[in-house]
């Protein structure tokens, strides 16, 4: 099976919840973000809070939800911002 | 610090303190009557009580570019003269100045909607965290807003 690799970074209160700020992920292709997300669920099951609140990032575009991945992609997870 | 940054492109992420005179010298211009200066700062009060200070996290690549999205957008929607915008990540206290929106104009009302558009956009499309450290040394996330592209901000 081929496999899709990609780089996972988390801002905010999802680095709090992965205990980390990045790590690599390798999904079965074909994969999606939302593949991606279900990943990162499994892994750290403190993120499933931010379901519905957090949207990512493709090497830095916001994504739909169901956006292709095709392996190299830098994927940010986004919990809600506060800026200003 | 390595020299004055000199804001020629209106947009800055910065973790020094936010050298408000460059930031006012920036939007100057022969044909503005007015000038808007918005300053965010660290305030004592948050949703879980006291504050003693609040640590800011920026995807800076991400940031730079939705801050530069808003700066355009402003530029396209009004006849304002120049805008600059400038946000601050790291570690900050109480009083400090998180963000300073700069908008020049020949009259004021546009600058001061343009100004005020920025920092309600800014809320919901830059891709920035707050942490606040409470009284009681605890450090909390502020809930903050869904992140929406700066693209689809509306005029108010």
């Amino acid at each position: 099976m081929e496999s899709v690799r990609v780089r996972v970074v988390y801002f905010g209160i999802a680095k709090d919840l992965a205990g980390r700020r990045e790590e690599e992920f390798s999904l079965t292709a074909p994969a999606s973000t939302e593949d991606l997300l279900s990943e990162t669920e499994k892994r750290h099951a403190g993120l499933r809070r931010l379901r519905g609140l957090a949207r990512v990032a493709v090497n830095e575009e916001l994504a739909g939800e169901s956006l292709q991945l095709l392996g190299g992609e830098r994927v940010a997870i986004l919990p809600p911002v506060a800026g200003g | 610090m390595a020299g004055r940054p000199k804001l020629a492109s209106g947009i800055l992420l910065t973790p020094d303190e936010i050298p408000l005179d460059v930031v006012i010298r920036s939007v100057a211009h022969p044909g503005t009557g007015a000038t808007v200066l918005f300053l965010g700062t660290v305030r004592d009060t948050g949703e879980d009580g006291r504050v003693r200070g609040i640590t800011y996290e920026a995807y800076v690549p991400m940031a730079e570019k939705s801050l530069a999205e808003i700066r355009s957008a402003i530029l396209r929607r009004w006849p304002v003269k120049k805008v600059t915008i400038v946000h601050r990540f790291g570690r900050l206290k109480l009083e400090d100045i998180s963000v300073a929106i700069a908008v020049s104009s020949a009259h004021r009302a546009e600058a001061f909607e343009a100004c005020r558009f920025a920092i309600e956009t800014i809320k919901k499309s830059v891709p920035i965290w707050k942490k606040e450290t409470l009284a009681t040394g605890a450090g909390v996330w502020v809930k903050g807003k869904e992140i929406v592209e700066a693209s689809s901000a509306r005029r108010k």
